[in-house]
């Protein structure tokens, strides 16, 4: 990892610059848009990048997939992988719990807006206070 | 969805289709592509295509509440069963290799049951979020 | 190169995405996403998670946003304010990120720290020791099957919260005062 490669990689790392773009993206839909679904789809942009960001070391040029057969000596290795199985299952259990969460906040607010969720929760604090 | 033709006839066509690619998917998942993932959101992938051209009255004959909630369940028995049994065979926690006298095979033996339950624990749940999330709608639909 | 093509139109996806406000649209779009994401995993030869992420992100997660949507609105309102924190803040995110990434190995280079340490030995000793050709699948039940097991137990955990989240009880009525 030394820093005097990083000159003429720079065209090599062209596949981490868009990924890293796909990431902000992502981080941008979830801070910046107020509506529920919106930032959970935000949300697996950024999720579905970071899976990118993961997986890029890991191939090399003229391997194949990491299963064993007698044809290919080179194989692309095959950690990241693992790692990132877990986390996309995981990612969609957590989708589900937020979808779920999305609609009973719309039954008891009527809104999947953040601002009007925030409205009518402040009215409805200033009407209790009354 | 269940009056127009096209949509009826090419579901009864492709769903043994797509439950035998699940199964394909799951015990080949050793030689190549595959695993308990995927063969388990393959399968729930199917039946969310029966109910959604059939209904939910439909797909819940087919695959009713309680086989469900035990599938979901029975899933993560089976993966603990499994790491119980290295322990009473003798090895530690998960220990795949005491499953036989040969070791290799015990390996073999454990990854199987092991994706079974992942199979299983991932179709269930996939299905019952797709029922919760049908069952609440706006309008009664039937 | 096929992989920066890719990535390149995924990107013309996402900036469709963040400015469309039907969200309909806006679910397709990400259903395309996941699509192309699946290709791109391919050409990088995950194909366990190409197929995990074509089946899971294109398929599960677009019925459950489209069920989602049924049961709330969906068009999105217009912003009231206009973003230009939270662009400063992912710009710089962004900026840091870049920085960091200039110090990573080259693409797919072969004496990167990621290919000295466990992955070799999984690969040569993986079929003598486990008998499965596949080595993902080999590492993942075999040799970390325990996070495995925790992996399964998230699944199992966030079935029964939406269980616990959407159950009805009989005789109530739909839309709480």
């Amino acid at each position: 990892m030394s820093g005097a490669a990083a000159e003429p990689g720079l065209l090599a790392h062209f596949s981490y610059f868009v990924t890293i773009f796909l990431l902000v993206a992502g981080l941008f839909i979830v801070i910046a848009r107020g509506n529920l679904i919106k930032k959970l789809v935000g949300l697996g942009i950024f999720q579905t990048s970071v899976y990118l960001l993961y997986i890029a070391p890991g191939k090399l040029v003229g391997g194949t997939a990491p299963i064993v057969s007698d044809a290919y000596k080179v194989y692309s290795n095959p950690l990241p992988h693992v790692l990132i199985l877990t986390a996309i299952v995981v990612g969609v259990a957590t989708l589900a719990l937020g979808l779920a969460l999305v609609v009973r906040i719309r039954e008891a607010y009527g809104s999947i807006e953040e601002d009007e969720i925030l409205q009518n929760e402040t009215g409805a604090a200033a009407d209790d206070a009354r | 969805m269940k009056n127009d033709l096209v949509l009826r006839v090419v579901a009864k066509l492709l769903i043994p289709f797509i439950l035998l690619f699940a199964l394909y998917v799951q015990f080949h998942g050793e030689l190549g592509p595959g695993g308990g993932f995927q063969a388990g959101v393959i399968i729930a992938a199917a039946m969310i295509f029966y109910g959604l051209i059939y209904g939910l009255p439909a797909v819940r004959k087919v695959v009713p509440e309680p086989l469900l909630e035990s599938m979901m369940a029975v899933g993560v028995l089976i993966y603990g069963g499994v790491g119980i049994a290295g322990l009473l065979l003798g090895g530690n926690f998960l220990d795949y290799f005491v499953l036989d006298p040969d070791p290799v095979h015990g390996q073999e033996r454990g990854i199987f049951w092991v994706e079974v339950g992942v199979a299983v624990t991932v179709a269930g749940v996939m299905l019952k979020v797709f029922y919760m999330f049908a069952d609440r709608g706006k309008v009664d639909l039937s | 190169m096929i992989i920066n093509v890719l990535l390149v139109l995924m990107a013309a996806v996402v900036v469709a995405l963040t400015r469309s406000r039907n969200l309909f649209a806006v679910v397709v779009l990400s259903g395309v996403y996941s699509f192309m994401m699946a290709t791109v995993l391919v050409a990088m030869d995950a194909v366990d998670v190409a197929m995990t992420e074509a089946s899971v992100g294109a398929g599960i997660s677009t019925v459950l946003f489209l069920g989602a949507l049924y049961l709330c609105d969906s068009h999105e309102a217009k912003p009231l304010h206009r973003p230009w924190l939270p662009l400063a803040v992912s710009l710089a995110v962004g900026g840091v990120l870049v920085y960091g990434s200039l110090g990573l190995p080259i693409f797919s280079d072969p004496q990167a720290p990621i290919h000295r340490h466990v992955a070799p030995h999984y690969l040569k000793e993986g079929v003598n020791e486990t008998g499965v050709p596949n080595i993902v699948t080999a590492v993942l039940a075999s040799y970390r099957g325990y996070d495995t097991l925790g992996e399964t137990t998230v699944v199992f955990t966030a079935g029964a919260g939406v269980v616990a989240l959407l159950r009805r009880r009989r005789h109530r009525q739909e839309g709480r005062e």
